[in-house]
């Protein structure tokens, strides 16, 4: 992966929720993308454990997974989640930061399918795995 | 308690008294603007419009992110509240006490979300179904809706893993 340029970092600012969750891009490629969430207390969803709520997981992967679908070299256009399924795996450990990163594996004409992974520390270890598909509108069509 | 001739805002403290120390626990629920709205046993979420919901700024729409987040949250609380019903209404919770003592939500194991129509920028509603709801496992269905309840903008498919399971 690549450093993002300054225009693809400002992915997560021109995203009001985002940036409301201070959501950074970390890394881009061709149709793949990372980014990064501070844990925030207001966040949690388990305040026995101060575990995050799902919620904020959920955010971070459709996040990341359209912007994968928007650095996809065929896109030509905005994009927009059709469904995603999400697996929560294990609790997020709190106090920490989230990292996801989301890859296309498939478009058609008109839709892109992803995959998408979350984790804090230790990238062995996800938090959560989501797939997806993202409204798509490939180049050669225009 | 529970008898017929309760005084209606005895079971009304009881109820509200127990669904907002659950609502009130949860920071999360606050920070996105969740609140809920309670017919006897019936819940409905209300994700309160705020432009930190958008995602797509150019077309003013909410983020598909956050859609999730309230359907998740709504259905969650649904589930929770329906499973300690019975325990309220025999007054196993003391409602007057500052920590009212309440058995955790379920965990979510998974969620679909379906994105039916781009989500306004208004105020959206959530009622949810459970599907089945087993001493271990629990299966919910939940609809969002904005202006009309017919017109659905969003749905999703949980499973959730009960507390103490």
């Amino acid at each position: 992966m690549a450093k993002p340029t300054p225009q693809q970092a400002s992915f997560t600012e021109l995203l009001p929720l985002c940036k409301a969750m201070k959501m950074k891009v970390t890394d881009v490629e061709d149709g793949a993308a990372t980014l990064t969430m501070p844990y925030d207390p207001e966040m949690i969803g388990d305040p026995e454990t101060g575990v995050i709520h799902g919620g904020p997981v959920s955010v971070l992967l459709d996040s990341v997974s359209g912007l994968a679908v928007t650095m996809h070299p065929d896109n030509t256009g905005m994009t927009a989640t059709i469904d995603l399924r999400i697996d929560y795996m294990r609790p997020a450990p709190p106090r920490q930061d989230l990292t996801a990163s989301a890859q296309v594996y498939h478009t058609t004409r008109t839709v892109a399918f992803i995959r998408a992974t979350a984790w804090a520390a230790d990238e062995n270890k996800p938090i959560a795995q989501a797939t997806g598909a993202f409204v798509f509108a490939r180049k050669s069509d225009k | 308690m529970n008898s017929r001739t309760e005084p209606v805002q005895d079971i009304k403290r009881r109820r509200d008294g127990v669904l907002n120390a659950y609502v009130e626990r949860i920071p999360f629920f606050k920070y996105l603007g969740i609140t809920f709205e309670r017919k006897g046993d019936e819940l409905t979420g209300v994700l309160t419009y705020d432009p930190k919901l958008i995602g797509n700024a150019v077309v003013s729409r909410l983020h598909g992110g956050g859609t999730s987040a309230f359907l998740e949250s709504t259905a969650t609380m649904t589930l929770g509240w329906k499973s300690v019903w019975d325990a309220m209404e025999s007054g196993e919770f003391d409602v007057t006490a500052d920590d009212i003592k309440l058995p955790p939500l379920p965990k979510t194991i998974s969620i679909t979300t379906d994105y039916l129509r781009p989500g306004l920028p208004r105020d959206a509603y959530a009622r949810a179904t459970i599907t089945r709801a087993g001493r271990r496992y629990a299966s919910v269905q939940i609809e969002a809706w904005q202006d009309h309840r017919d017109v659905l903008f969003a749905q999703s498919t949980l499973h959730f893993l009960m507390p103490g399971a």
